[in-house]
């Protein structure tokens, strides 16, 4: 499956070499992986104990799999693999994993960044904090409206 | 009958993640918004709420998409994952 939420950890050297195993066309891949900080942009004298992500079943995963066929619609890539989990996250773990092939670099490096702009702004996730003061939602940030809106459309 | 799903801190404020809802003549998620927000608390909390964000079916939706029996409708705040 090119989309997967799980709540466990993934092994991104396995993925990798899952991922273009046997494909020949592939002359490069292009990937990203997420992970929570602990630093608190908002509150910078706090610190991020854990985080807890809710999603929307179901239309997380048909958000996913509609950016990644814009994505392929964009650029001529092979393949997309999104791994994103949600539950409860500590400081330093992956969250989130991105990984795109194609022939050339370029086109790797583009649909791979394209992919996390728009998941940003566009995959049913929430995220909540808790600090040593208590529990809060994150605000979606302007800038990542920004950054998915470079891509126009 | 519709489903009415609330996520995040939506689903905090109202109360409760989900609610079957009666259509009766309302055509479109700008008419649920009203009759929703016009039962008063938790629902009244919907108008104040910034950037509201809606999905019909699992797509994102907008004050004009209609509504129909069945369909399946999600309320939310701005999405923030990755």
């Amino acid at each position: 499956m090119p989309v997967r939420i799980q709540t466990e950890d993934f092994d991104p050297g396995a993925e990798l070499a899952a991922f273009s195993a046997g494909d020949t066309r592939i002359g490069a891949i292009a990937s990203f992986i997420g992970l929570v900080r602990d630093a608190h942009e908002a509150a910078p004298d706090q610190r991020i104990l854990e985080m807890t992500l809710e999603h929307y079943p179901g239309m997380t995963e048909k958000a996913l799999q509609g950016i990644v066929e814009e994505a392929k619609t964009r650029w001529p890539v092979f393949e997309i693999l999104v791994i994103h989990r949600v539950g409860k996250l500590f400081p330093n773990e992956r969250i989130v994993f991105v990984a795109t092939s194609a022939a050339h670099r370029g086109d790797a490096f583009h649909a791979c960044e394209f992919v996390m702009d728009y998941l940003k702004t566009r995959a049913p996730f929430w995220k909540r904090e808790r600090t040593p003061t208590g529990a809060h939602w994150v605000d979606a940030r302007e800038s990542d409206d920004v950054s998915a809106a470079r891509w126009g459309g | 009958m519709i489903r009415i799903l609330y996520f995040a801190y939506l689903r905090e404020k109202i109360g409760f993640p989900e609610e079957r809802f009666e259509l009766s003549d309302i055509a479109d998620l700008a008419g649920l918004l009203r009759a929703l927000t016009a039962r008063g608390e938790p629902w009244a909390q919907l108008a104040q709420v910034r950037n509201l964000r809606c999905a019909v079916n699992q797509e994102m939706a907008f004050p004009g998409t209609p509504l129909k029996d069945g369909d399946e409708v999600a309320f939310f705040p701005p999405v923030t994952g990755g």
